[in-house]
Protein backbone atom coordinates (compact mmCIF):
# COMPACT_ATOMS: atom_id res chain seq x y z
CA UNK A 1 0.00 0.00 0.00
CA UNK A 2 2.98 2.32 0.17
CA UNK A 3 3.78 2.04 -3.52
CA UNK A 4 1.82 5.14 -4.41
CA UNK A 5 3.95 6.64 -7.18
CA UNK A 6 1.65 5.07 -9.80
CA UNK A 7 -1.31 7.01 -8.50
CA UNK A 8 -2.53 10.07 -10.39
CA UNK A 9 -3.89 12.70 -8.05
CA UNK A 10 -5.41 16.16 -8.26
CA UNK A 11 -5.47 18.47 -5.28
CA UNK A 12 -8.92 19.99 -5.09
CA UNK A 13 -8.59 23.68 -4.26
CA UNK A 14 -12.31 24.36 -4.18
CA UNK A 15 -13.75 24.02 -0.67
CA UNK A 16 -16.31 21.24 -0.26
CA UNK A 17 -18.90 21.58 2.45
CA UNK A 18 -19.65 18.07 3.66
CA UNK A 19 -23.10 16.90 4.76
CA UNK A 20 -21.78 16.59 8.32
CA UNK A 21 -21.13 20.36 8.35
CA UNK A 22 -17.34 20.37 8.07
CA UNK A 23 -15.62 21.92 5.07
CA UNK A 24 -12.63 20.32 3.40
CA UNK A 25 -10.19 22.12 1.11
CA UNK A 26 -6.92 21.30 -0.71
CA UNK A 27 -7.66 17.61 -0.48
CA UNK A 28 -6.28 14.88 -2.76
CA UNK A 29 -8.47 13.03 -5.23
CA UNK A 30 -6.85 10.03 -6.90
CA UNK A 31 -8.05 8.91 -10.31
CA UNK A 32 -7.22 6.77 -13.31
CA UNK A 33 -8.32 7.01 -16.94
CA UNK A 34 -8.70 4.55 -19.78
CA UNK A 35 -9.03 5.37 -23.49
CA UNK A 36 -8.71 8.82 -25.02
CA UNK A 37 -10.80 11.94 -24.60
CA UNK A 38 -11.82 13.00 -28.11
CA UNK A 39 -11.56 16.56 -29.45
CA UNK A 40 -15.25 17.26 -28.92
CA UNK A 41 -14.90 15.96 -25.36
CA UNK A 42 -18.19 14.13 -25.70
CA UNK A 43 -17.00 10.57 -25.09
CA UNK A 44 -16.20 10.67 -21.37
CA UNK A 45 -17.72 8.17 -18.97
CA UNK A 46 -17.34 8.59 -15.22
CA UNK A 47 -17.35 5.17 -13.55
CA UNK A 48 -17.97 5.04 -9.81
CA UNK A 49 -16.54 2.22 -7.75
CA UNK A 50 -18.24 0.14 -5.06
CA UNK A 51 -17.37 -0.26 -1.36
CA UNK A 52 -14.00 -1.95 -1.74
CA UNK A 53 -13.12 -0.80 -5.25
CA UNK A 54 -10.70 1.89 -6.29
CA UNK A 55 -9.79 4.00 -9.32
CA UNK A 56 -8.15 1.05 -11.09
CA UNK A 57 -11.20 -0.17 -12.96
CA UNK A 58 -9.38 -1.86 -15.82
CA UNK A 59 -5.96 -3.23 -16.82
CA UNK A 60 -3.68 -4.48 -14.05
CA UNK A 61 -4.02 -2.62 -10.79
CA UNK A 62 -0.48 -1.28 -10.22
CA UNK A 63 -0.80 -1.62 -6.46
CA UNK A 64 -2.34 -5.09 -6.12
CA UNK A 65 -0.91 -6.41 -9.44
CA UNK A 66 -4.32 -7.99 -10.10
CA UNK A 67 -6.83 -7.15 -12.87
CA UNK A 68 -8.89 -4.01 -12.16
CA UNK A 69 -12.25 -4.53 -10.45
CA UNK A 70 -14.22 -3.88 -13.66
CA UNK A 71 -11.80 -5.38 -16.16
CA UNK A 72 -14.51 -7.64 -17.62
CA UNK A 73 -16.55 -4.55 -18.45
CA UNK A 74 -14.01 -1.81 -19.21
CA UNK A 75 -11.31 -2.13 -21.87
CA UNK A 76 -10.65 -2.15 -25.61
CA UNK A 77 -13.67 -3.67 -27.47
CA UNK A 78 -15.29 -4.54 -24.14
CA UNK A 79 -18.76 -3.51 -22.92
CA UNK A 80 -17.43 -0.05 -22.07
CA UNK A 81 -15.15 0.13 -25.07
CA UNK A 82 -12.07 2.21 -24.36
CA UNK A 83 -11.36 2.40 -28.10
CA UNK A 84 -14.45 4.63 -28.23
CA UNK A 85 -14.90 6.02 -24.76
CA UNK A 86 -12.71 7.85 -22.29
CA UNK A 87 -13.32 6.27 -18.90
CA UNK A 88 -12.51 8.19 -15.74
CA UNK A 89 -12.60 6.48 -12.38
CA UNK A 90 -11.72 8.12 -9.06
CA UNK A 91 -11.06 6.72 -5.64
CA UNK A 92 -13.91 7.93 -3.41
CA UNK A 93 -13.10 10.29 -0.57
CA UNK A 94 -12.92 8.21 2.58
CA UNK A 95 -11.07 5.58 0.54
CA UNK A 96 -7.52 4.29 0.88
CA UNK A 97 -6.07 4.42 -2.64
CA UNK A 98 -4.80 7.98 -2.67
CA UNK A 99 -7.95 10.09 -2.19
CA UNK A 100 -8.58 12.02 0.99
CA UNK A 101 -9.29 9.41 3.66
CA UNK A 102 -8.83 8.46 7.30
CA UNK A 103 -5.29 7.26 6.52
CA UNK A 104 -4.20 10.78 5.57
CA UNK A 105 -2.16 12.85 8.00
CA UNK A 106 -4.15 15.37 9.99
CA UNK A 107 -2.10 18.60 9.94
CA UNK A 108 -3.46 19.54 13.36
CA UNK A 109 -2.06 16.46 15.08
CA UNK A 110 0.60 15.28 12.59
CA UNK A 111 -0.80 11.76 12.78
CA UNK A 112 -3.38 9.88 10.73
CA UNK A 113 -6.92 11.16 11.02
CA UNK A 114 -8.30 7.78 12.05
CA UNK A 115 -11.74 8.37 13.53
CA UNK A 116 -11.13 12.13 13.57
CA UNK A 117 -11.84 11.98 9.85
CA UNK A 118 -15.24 13.55 9.12
CA UNK A 119 -18.12 11.19 8.40
CA UNK A 120 -18.69 11.43 4.66
CA UNK A 121 -21.71 10.62 2.52
CA UNK A 122 -22.41 9.43 -1.01
CA UNK A 123 -23.35 13.03 -1.78
CA UNK A 124 -19.92 14.20 -0.57
CA UNK A 125 -18.16 11.55 -2.68
CA UNK A 126 -20.03 12.64 -5.79
CA UNK A 127 -19.46 16.35 -5.18
CA UNK A 128 -15.74 15.70 -4.75
CA UNK A 129 -15.53 13.73 -7.99
CA UNK A 130 -17.41 16.42 -9.88
CA UNK A 131 -14.16 18.40 -9.78
CA UNK A 132 -12.74 15.95 -12.33
CA UNK A 133 -15.05 17.42 -14.98
CA UNK A 134 -13.42 20.79 -14.49
CA UNK A 135 -9.98 19.22 -14.40
CA UNK A 136 -10.53 17.55 -17.79
CA UNK A 137 -12.54 20.56 -19.06
CA UNK A 138 -15.50 18.30 -19.86
CA UNK A 139 -18.77 20.17 -20.07
CA UNK A 140 -20.98 17.11 -20.24
CA UNK A 141 -20.22 13.46 -19.64
CA UNK A 142 -21.50 10.91 -22.10
CA UNK A 143 -22.37 8.61 -19.23
CA UNK A 144 -22.12 7.95 -15.53
CA UNK A 145 -22.15 4.36 -14.41
CA UNK A 146 -21.33 2.00 -11.58
CA UNK A 147 -22.64 -0.95 -9.62
CA UNK A 148 -23.70 -1.26 -5.99
CA UNK A 149 -22.37 1.81 -4.15
CA UNK A 150 -21.20 2.96 -7.59
CA UNK A 151 -24.84 2.90 -8.70
CA UNK A 152 -25.85 4.98 -5.70
CA UNK A 153 -23.27 7.55 -6.77
CA UNK A 154 -24.79 7.52 -10.27
CA UNK A 155 -28.22 8.36 -8.84
CA UNK A 156 -26.78 11.07 -6.62
CA UNK A 157 -24.74 12.51 -9.49
CA UNK A 158 -27.77 12.93 -11.75
CA UNK A 159 -29.83 14.34 -8.87
CA UNK A 160 -27.08 16.90 -8.12
CA UNK A 161 -26.12 17.67 -11.72
CA UNK A 162 -29.19 17.03 -13.88
CA UNK A 163 -27.61 18.31 -17.12
CA UNK A 164 -24.09 16.93 -16.78
CA UNK A 165 -24.56 13.39 -18.11
CA UNK A 166 -26.22 12.37 -21.36
CA UNK A 167 -26.85 8.85 -20.09
CA UNK A 168 -26.71 7.04 -16.76
CA UNK A 169 -26.38 3.33 -16.04
CA UNK A 170 -26.92 2.53 -12.36
CA UNK A 171 -26.43 -1.20 -11.78
CA UNK A 172 -27.55 -3.45 -8.90
CA UNK A 173 -28.19 -0.60 -6.50
CA UNK A 174 -30.84 1.12 -4.43
CA UNK A 175 -32.12 4.63 -3.77
CA UNK A 176 -32.24 4.01 -0.05
CA UNK A 177 -30.10 1.64 2.00
CA UNK A 178 -32.38 -0.96 3.59
CA UNK A 179 -32.35 -2.15 7.21
CA UNK A 180 -30.80 -5.41 6.00
CA UNK A 181 -28.02 -3.52 4.18
CA UNK A 182 -27.33 -1.44 7.28
CA UNK A 183 -27.35 -4.56 9.46
CA UNK A 184 -24.68 -6.28 7.36
CA UNK A 185 -22.53 -3.15 7.36
CA UNK A 186 -22.86 -2.82 11.11
CA UNK A 187 -21.73 -6.43 11.48
CA UNK A 188 -18.58 -5.57 9.53
CA UNK A 189 -17.90 -2.42 11.53
CA UNK A 190 -18.39 -4.14 14.86
CA UNK A 191 -16.03 -6.88 13.77
CA UNK A 192 -13.31 -4.29 13.04
CA UNK A 193 -13.91 -2.35 16.22
CA UNK A 194 -13.93 -5.54 18.31
CA UNK A 195 -10.38 -6.29 17.17
CA UNK A 196 -8.06 -5.13 19.98
CA UNK A 197 -5.61 -3.96 17.32
CA UNK A 198 -8.08 -1.39 16.04
CA UNK A 199 -7.17 0.81 19.04
CA UNK A 200 -10.03 3.27 18.56
CA UNK A 201 -8.91 3.86 15.02
CA UNK A 202 -5.35 4.91 15.94
CA UNK A 203 -3.76 1.67 14.79
CA UNK A 204 -1.46 3.23 12.18
CA UNK A 205 0.04 5.63 14.68
CA UNK A 206 0.44 2.81 17.19
CA UNK A 207 1.95 0.45 14.60
CA UNK A 208 -0.75 -2.16 14.78
CA UNK A 209 -3.42 -3.34 12.38
CA UNK A 210 -6.90 -4.79 12.97
CA UNK A 211 -6.39 -7.47 10.32
CA UNK A 212 -8.54 -10.11 11.98
CA UNK A 213 -11.49 -7.80 12.42
CA UNK A 214 -11.24 -6.49 8.86
CA UNK A 215 -10.92 -10.04 7.49
CA UNK A 216 -14.06 -11.18 9.32
CA UNK A 217 -15.89 -8.08 8.04
CA UNK A 218 -14.87 -9.04 4.52
CA UNK A 219 -15.88 -12.67 5.00
CA UNK A 220 -19.35 -11.71 6.20
CA UNK A 221 -19.80 -9.18 3.41
CA UNK A 222 -18.53 -11.61 0.80
CA UNK A 223 -21.36 -14.02 1.60
CA UNK A 224 -23.87 -11.27 0.87
CA UNK A 225 -22.35 -10.74 -2.58
CA UNK A 226 -23.03 -14.34 -3.61
CA UNK A 227 -26.22 -16.36 -3.91
CA UNK A 228 -27.16 -19.52 -2.08
CA UNK A 229 -27.37 -21.39 -5.36
CA UNK A 230 -24.02 -20.05 -6.56
CA UNK A 231 -22.33 -21.05 -3.30
CA UNK A 232 -23.94 -24.48 -3.35
CA UNK A 233 -22.86 -25.14 -6.93
CA UNK A 234 -19.32 -23.91 -6.44
CA UNK A 235 -18.60 -25.42 -3.03
CA UNK A 236 -21.45 -27.61 -1.84
CA UNK A 237 -20.12 -29.59 1.11
CA UNK A 238 -16.80 -30.29 -0.56
CA UNK A 239 -13.91 -30.77 1.84
CA UNK A 240 -10.67 -28.83 1.66
CA UNK A 241 -7.76 -31.11 0.70
CA UNK A 242 -8.89 -33.91 2.99
CA UNK A 243 -10.79 -37.16 2.79
CA UNK A 244 -12.93 -36.79 5.87
CA UNK A 245 -14.04 -34.38 8.56
CA UNK A 246 -11.30 -33.44 10.99
CA UNK A 247 -13.42 -33.11 14.11
CA UNK A 248 -11.76 -29.76 14.76
CA UNK A 249 -12.27 -26.09 13.91
CA UNK A 250 -9.84 -26.09 11.01
CA UNK A 251 -11.20 -25.16 7.64
CA UNK A 252 -12.68 -28.57 6.85
CA UNK A 253 -14.95 -27.28 4.14
CA UNK A 254 -13.85 -25.56 0.95
CA UNK A 255 -16.21 -22.69 1.58
CA UNK A 256 -14.48 -21.99 4.91
CA UNK A 257 -11.08 -22.05 3.31
CA UNK A 258 -12.32 -19.81 0.49
CA UNK A 259 -13.75 -17.21 2.87
CA UNK A 260 -10.61 -17.23 5.02
CA UNK A 261 -8.54 -16.66 1.91
CA UNK A 262 -10.81 -13.81 0.75
CA UNK A 263 -10.48 -12.22 4.18
CA UNK A 264 -6.70 -12.59 4.27
CA UNK A 265 -6.03 -11.05 0.85
CA UNK A 266 -8.44 -8.20 1.54
CA UNK A 267 -6.49 -6.85 4.51
CA UNK A 268 -3.43 -6.44 2.31
CA UNK A 269 -5.18 -3.96 0.08
CA UNK A 270 -7.75 -2.24 2.25
CA UNK A 271 -7.74 0.03 5.26
CA UNK A 272 -9.98 -0.79 8.23
CA UNK A 273 -10.95 2.81 8.95
CA UNK A 274 -11.83 3.37 5.29
CA UNK A 275 -14.11 0.34 5.58
CA UNK A 276 -15.87 1.98 8.52
CA UNK A 277 -16.29 5.31 6.76
CA UNK A 278 -17.42 3.99 3.40
CA UNK A 279 -19.96 1.55 4.87
CA UNK A 280 -21.30 4.45 6.93
CA UNK A 281 -21.69 6.55 3.80
CA UNK A 282 -23.69 3.73 2.21
CA UNK A 283 -25.91 3.40 5.28
CA UNK A 284 -26.61 7.12 5.30
CA UNK A 285 -27.63 7.01 1.64
CA UNK A 286 -31.32 7.74 1.33
CA UNK A 287 -32.13 9.68 -1.81
CA UNK A 288 -35.84 9.33 -1.02
CA UNK A 289 -35.38 11.18 2.27
CA UNK A 290 -33.16 13.78 0.60
CA UNK A 291 -36.13 14.63 -1.60
CA UNK A 292 -38.63 14.62 1.23
CA UNK A 293 -40.15 11.24 0.58
CA UNK A 294 -40.59 11.65 -3.17
CA UNK A 295 -37.80 10.00 -5.14
CA UNK A 296 -39.15 11.28 -8.47
CA UNK A 297 -38.32 14.83 -7.32
CA UNK A 298 -34.65 13.82 -7.42
CA UNK A 299 -34.91 13.44 -11.19
CA UNK A 300 -37.43 16.15 -11.94
CA UNK A 301 -35.07 18.34 -13.94
CA UNK A 302 -33.00 15.73 -15.68
CA UNK A 303 -32.77 15.01 -19.40
CA UNK A 304 -30.36 12.15 -18.72
CA UNK A 305 -31.37 8.90 -20.35
CA UNK A 306 -31.29 6.10 -17.78
CA UNK A 307 -30.71 2.39 -18.17
CA UNK A 308 -31.16 0.42 -14.98
CA UNK A 309 -29.87 -3.12 -14.60
CA UNK A 310 -30.52 -5.65 -11.83
CA UNK A 311 -29.70 -9.34 -11.40
CA UNK A 312 -32.15 -12.14 -10.60
CA UNK A 313 -30.10 -13.66 -7.76
CA UNK A 314 -29.00 -10.37 -6.14
CA UNK A 315 -30.62 -10.40 -2.71
CA UNK A 316 -28.53 -7.52 -1.36
CA UNK A 317 -29.87 -4.98 -3.86
CA UNK A 318 -32.79 -6.94 -5.26
CA UNK A 319 -34.68 -6.24 -8.47
CA UNK A 320 -37.60 -4.77 -6.52
CA UNK A 321 -35.36 -1.98 -5.17
CA UNK A 322 -33.96 -1.28 -8.62
CA UNK A 323 -37.48 -1.13 -10.01
CA UNK A 324 -38.40 1.51 -7.45
CA UNK A 325 -35.88 3.73 -9.17
CA UNK A 326 -37.45 2.93 -12.54
CA UNK A 327 -40.88 3.84 -11.20
CA UNK A 328 -39.62 7.13 -9.75
CA UNK A 329 -37.94 8.03 -13.03
CA UNK A 330 -41.11 7.27 -14.95
CA UNK A 331 -43.10 9.35 -12.50
CA UNK A 332 -40.77 12.28 -13.11
CA UNK A 333 -41.14 11.87 -16.88
CA UNK A 334 -37.50 10.89 -17.36
CA UNK A 335 -36.44 8.46 -20.05
CA UNK A 336 -35.64 5.10 -18.49
CA UNK A 337 -35.02 1.57 -19.70
CA UNK A 338 -34.70 -1.45 -17.45
CA UNK A 339 -33.55 -5.05 -17.68
CA UNK A 340 -33.16 -7.78 -15.09
CA UNK A 341 -30.28 -10.05 -16.06
CA UNK A 342 -30.56 -13.77 -15.28
CA UNK A 343 -27.56 -14.83 -13.22
CA UNK A 344 -27.03 -17.11 -10.24
CA UNK A 345 -23.86 -15.24 -9.22
CA UNK A 346 -25.65 -12.90 -6.80
CA UNK A 347 -24.80 -9.24 -6.26
CA UNK A 348 -21.25 -9.81 -7.52
CA UNK A 349 -22.67 -10.39 -11.03
CA UNK A 350 -21.94 -6.81 -12.05
CA UNK A 351 -18.21 -7.49 -11.62
CA UNK A 352 -18.19 -10.79 -13.50
CA UNK A 353 -18.16 -12.05 -17.04
CA UNK A 354 -21.93 -12.36 -17.50
CA UNK A 355 -22.45 -12.18 -21.30
CA UNK A 356 -26.06 -10.94 -21.21
CA UNK A 357 -25.09 -8.17 -18.79
CA UNK A 358 -22.06 -7.10 -20.81
CA UNK A 359 -24.11 -7.18 -24.02
CA UNK A 360 -26.80 -4.94 -22.52
CA UNK A 361 -24.26 -2.38 -21.29
CA UNK A 362 -22.38 -2.35 -24.59
CA UNK A 363 -25.50 -2.08 -26.74
CA UNK A 364 -26.99 0.68 -24.63
CA UNK A 365 -23.83 2.79 -24.61
CA UNK A 366 -23.14 2.33 -28.30
CA UNK A 367 -26.70 2.72 -29.60
CA UNK A 368 -27.15 6.01 -27.75
CA UNK A 369 -23.76 7.56 -28.52
CA UNK B 1 -43.04 -4.29 -41.61
CA UNK B 2 -46.33 -6.10 -41.29
CA UNK B 3 -49.55 -4.49 -42.43
CA UNK B 4 -50.93 -4.27 -38.91
CA UNK B 5 -48.01 -2.04 -37.86
CA UNK B 6 -48.49 0.13 -40.93
CA UNK B 7 -52.12 0.70 -39.96
CA UNK B 8 -51.24 1.45 -36.34
CA UNK B 9 -48.56 3.86 -37.47
CA UNK B 10 -51.05 5.68 -39.71
CA UNK B 11 -53.33 6.20 -36.72
CA UNK B 12 -50.57 7.97 -34.77
CA UNK B 13 -49.79 11.64 -35.27
CA UNK B 14 -46.22 12.87 -35.69
CA UNK B 15 -44.23 14.22 -32.73
CA UNK B 16 -46.32 12.49 -30.08
CA UNK B 17 -45.45 10.32 -27.06
CA UNK B 18 -46.23 6.64 -27.44
CA UNK B 19 -46.04 3.66 -25.09
CA UNK B 20 -45.83 0.32 -26.88
CA UNK B 21 -47.09 -2.32 -24.46
CA UNK B 22 -45.59 -5.69 -25.38
CA UNK B 23 -43.30 -4.01 -27.89
CA UNK B 24 -41.56 -7.25 -28.92
CA UNK B 25 -38.34 -6.64 -30.81
CA UNK B 26 -39.18 -2.95 -31.19
CA UNK B 27 -39.96 -3.00 -34.95
CA UNK B 28 -42.95 -0.70 -34.59
CA UNK B 29 -41.24 1.57 -32.06
CA UNK B 30 -38.21 2.00 -34.28
CA UNK B 31 -40.45 2.85 -37.24
CA UNK B 32 -42.45 5.41 -35.24
CA UNK B 33 -39.26 6.95 -33.88
CA UNK B 34 -37.52 7.20 -37.23
CA UNK B 35 -40.42 8.06 -39.53
CA UNK B 36 -42.82 10.02 -37.33
CA UNK B 37 -40.44 11.53 -34.78
CA UNK B 38 -42.42 9.86 -32.04
CA UNK B 39 -41.00 9.78 -28.51
CA UNK B 40 -41.41 6.06 -27.82
CA UNK B 41 -41.21 3.88 -24.74
CA UNK B 42 -41.71 0.13 -24.60
CA UNK B 43 -42.82 -2.38 -22.01
CA UNK B 44 -41.78 -5.95 -22.81
CA UNK B 45 -41.87 -9.21 -20.88
CA UNK B 46 -39.19 -11.13 -22.80
CA UNK B 47 -35.58 -10.47 -21.76
CA UNK B 48 -34.41 -11.45 -25.21
CA UNK B 49 -36.67 -8.89 -26.88
CA UNK B 50 -35.59 -6.22 -24.38
CA UNK B 51 -31.98 -6.88 -25.38
CA UNK B 52 -32.87 -6.50 -29.07
CA UNK B 53 -34.64 -3.21 -28.34
CA UNK B 54 -31.62 -1.92 -26.40
CA UNK B 55 -29.37 -2.71 -29.34
CA UNK B 56 -31.67 -0.55 -31.48
CA UNK B 57 -31.31 2.34 -29.05
CA UNK B 58 -34.94 2.04 -27.94
CA UNK B 59 -36.01 2.78 -24.38
CA UNK B 60 -37.70 -0.32 -23.06
CA UNK B 61 -38.60 -1.52 -19.60
CA UNK B 62 -38.64 -5.23 -18.88
CA UNK B 63 -41.95 -5.86 -17.22
CA UNK B 64 -45.45 -7.25 -17.23
CA UNK B 65 -48.28 -5.04 -18.43
CA UNK B 66 -50.62 -6.42 -15.78
CA UNK B 67 -48.33 -5.22 -12.99
CA UNK B 68 -46.15 -2.52 -14.43
CA UNK B 69 -48.46 -0.22 -16.39
CA UNK B 70 -49.47 1.51 -13.18
CA UNK B 71 -45.98 2.97 -12.71
CA UNK B 72 -46.55 5.49 -15.47
CA UNK B 73 -48.31 8.68 -14.39
CA UNK B 74 -51.77 9.36 -15.72
CA UNK B 75 -51.91 10.73 -19.26
CA UNK B 76 -48.14 10.58 -19.63
CA UNK B 77 -48.52 9.38 -23.22
CA UNK B 78 -50.61 10.46 -26.18
CA UNK B 79 -51.05 6.86 -27.29
CA UNK B 80 -50.64 3.41 -25.80
CA UNK B 81 -50.37 0.51 -28.22
CA UNK B 82 -51.42 -3.03 -27.38
CA UNK B 83 -50.86 -5.32 -30.31
CA UNK B 84 -52.45 -8.79 -30.18
CA UNK B 85 -51.80 -9.36 -26.49
CA UNK B 86 -55.07 -8.40 -24.79
CA UNK B 87 -56.27 -11.99 -24.98
CA UNK B 88 -53.19 -13.23 -23.08
CA UNK B 89 -53.86 -11.29 -19.88
CA UNK B 90 -55.47 -12.63 -16.72
CA UNK B 91 -57.55 -9.50 -16.49
CA UNK B 92 -57.95 -7.78 -19.89
CA UNK B 93 -60.58 -5.42 -18.49
CA UNK B 94 -58.10 -3.95 -15.99
CA UNK B 95 -55.35 -3.70 -18.60
CA UNK B 96 -57.63 -1.64 -20.87
CA UNK B 97 -58.45 0.53 -17.90
CA UNK B 98 -54.74 1.04 -17.14
CA UNK B 99 -53.96 1.76 -20.79
CA UNK B 100 -56.56 4.51 -20.87
CA UNK B 101 -55.15 5.96 -17.68
CA UNK B 102 -51.54 6.22 -18.82
CA UNK B 103 -52.41 7.42 -22.31
CA UNK B 104 -55.01 9.75 -23.78
CA UNK B 105 -55.83 7.18 -26.45
CA UNK B 106 -55.10 3.51 -26.92
CA UNK B 107 -54.71 1.42 -30.04
CA UNK B 108 -55.72 -2.16 -29.38
CA UNK B 109 -55.50 -4.93 -31.95
CA UNK B 110 -57.31 -8.21 -31.55
CA UNK B 111 -57.04 -11.54 -33.38
CA UNK B 112 -60.67 -12.19 -34.25
CA UNK B 113 -62.09 -15.40 -32.79
CA UNK B 114 -65.19 -14.77 -34.86
CA UNK B 115 -63.32 -15.16 -38.17
CA UNK B 116 -65.05 -17.78 -40.33
CA UNK B 117 -62.04 -20.13 -40.45
CA UNK B 118 -61.91 -20.13 -36.67
CA UNK B 119 -65.62 -20.82 -36.45
CA UNK B 120 -65.30 -23.58 -39.00
CA UNK B 121 -62.60 -25.39 -37.03
CA UNK B 122 -64.83 -25.56 -34.03
CA UNK B 123 -68.06 -26.21 -35.95
CA UNK B 124 -66.91 -28.80 -38.44
CA UNK B 125 -63.78 -30.36 -36.95
CA UNK B 126 -64.93 -29.94 -33.38
CA UNK B 127 -61.41 -28.97 -32.32
CA UNK B 128 -60.00 -25.76 -30.92
CA UNK B 129 -59.09 -23.49 -33.85
CA UNK B 130 -55.52 -23.26 -35.13
CA UNK B 131 -55.00 -20.56 -37.78
CA UNK B 132 -52.28 -18.23 -39.05
CA UNK B 133 -53.12 -15.65 -36.38
CA UNK B 134 -53.83 -18.26 -33.71
CA UNK B 135 -51.03 -20.75 -34.33
CA UNK B 136 -50.93 -22.49 -30.95
CA UNK B 137 -52.69 -25.61 -29.74
CA UNK B 138 -55.15 -25.38 -26.85
CA UNK B 139 -52.58 -26.91 -24.49
CA UNK B 140 -49.79 -24.44 -25.17
CA UNK B 141 -51.53 -21.26 -26.20
CA UNK B 142 -50.73 -18.14 -24.15
CA UNK B 143 -54.24 -16.91 -24.91
CA UNK B 144 -56.58 -16.93 -21.93
CA UNK B 145 -59.40 -14.64 -22.99
CA UNK B 146 -60.15 -14.96 -26.69
CA UNK B 147 -62.78 -12.61 -28.06
CA UNK B 148 -64.38 -11.65 -31.32
CA UNK B 149 -64.47 -8.22 -32.93
CA UNK B 150 -68.10 -8.02 -31.93
CA UNK B 151 -67.23 -8.88 -28.32
CA UNK B 152 -64.74 -6.02 -28.18
CA UNK B 153 -67.19 -3.67 -29.90
CA UNK B 154 -69.83 -4.52 -27.30
CA UNK B 155 -67.30 -4.31 -24.46
CA UNK B 156 -66.44 -0.74 -25.42
CA UNK B 157 -70.05 0.26 -25.58
CA UNK B 158 -70.80 -1.36 -22.21
CA UNK B 159 -67.76 0.29 -20.56
CA UNK B 160 -68.54 3.64 -22.22
CA UNK B 161 -65.21 3.60 -24.02
CA UNK B 162 -65.23 5.80 -27.11
CA UNK B 163 -64.37 4.00 -30.34
CA UNK B 164 -62.61 6.54 -32.53
CA UNK B 165 -61.69 4.18 -35.30
CA UNK B 166 -62.59 0.51 -35.77
CA UNK B 167 -60.75 -1.20 -38.56
CA UNK B 168 -60.89 -4.73 -39.86
CA UNK B 169 -57.98 -6.41 -41.58
CA UNK B 170 -58.17 -9.34 -43.96
CA UNK B 171 -55.62 -10.36 -46.58
CA UNK B 172 -53.87 -7.00 -46.21
CA UNK B 173 -57.12 -5.19 -46.99
CA UNK B 174 -58.41 -2.69 -44.44
CA UNK B 175 -62.01 -1.66 -43.99
CA UNK B 176 -63.99 0.35 -41.46
CA UNK B 177 -66.21 -1.48 -39.00
CA UNK B 178 -69.53 0.14 -38.17
CA UNK B 179 -72.73 -0.84 -36.39
CA UNK B 180 -74.16 -1.75 -39.79
CA UNK B 181 -71.50 -4.14 -41.03
CA UNK B 182 -70.37 -5.47 -37.66
CA UNK B 183 -71.73 -8.99 -38.15
CA UNK B 184 -70.19 -9.27 -41.57
CA UNK B 185 -66.78 -7.92 -40.53
CA UNK B 186 -66.86 -10.18 -37.50
CA UNK B 187 -67.18 -13.09 -39.92
CA UNK B 188 -64.75 -12.03 -42.62
CA UNK B 189 -61.82 -10.41 -40.75
CA UNK B 190 -58.76 -11.93 -39.13
CA UNK B 191 -57.78 -8.89 -37.12
CA UNK B 192 -59.47 -5.87 -35.55
CA UNK B 193 -57.68 -2.59 -34.90
CA UNK B 194 -59.36 -0.16 -32.52
CA UNK B 195 -58.47 3.38 -31.56
CA UNK B 196 -60.16 4.02 -28.23
CA UNK B 197 -60.49 6.73 -25.60
CA UNK B 198 -62.02 6.82 -22.14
Amino acid sequence: MNVKENIKTIIVKKPLKLDCGETIIDYPLAYETYGKLNDKKDNAILAFHALTGDQFASDINPITKKPGWWSHTVGPSKAIDTNKFFVICANVIGGCMGSFGPGNINPKTNKEYGTDFPVITINDMVNAQYNLLEFFKIDKLYSVTGGSMGGMQVLQFVANFPDKAKTAVPIACTASHSAQNIAFNELGRQSIMADANWKNGNYSYLNSSPDKGLAVARMAAHITYLSKKGLQEKFGRKLQEKEDLNFSFDADFQIESYLRYQGSIFVDRFDANSYLYITRAMDYFDLIKQYKGNLSKAFEKTKTKFFIISFTSDWLYPTAENKEIVIALNASGAEVGFIEISSDKGHDSFLLDIPEFLKAVKNFLEANY
Amino acid sequence: MKKEFQIISDLIENNTRVLDVGCGDGTLMKYLKDKKNVDTRGLEISKNNVQICISKGLTVIEGNAEKDLKQFPNSSFNYAILSQTLQAFYNPERVIDDLLNVAEKAIVTIPNFGFWKVRLDLLIKGTMPVTKNLPDEWYNTPNLHMCTLKDFFNFCSKKKIKLYRSLALHDKKISEISNFNLNLKNFSSELGIFLIEK
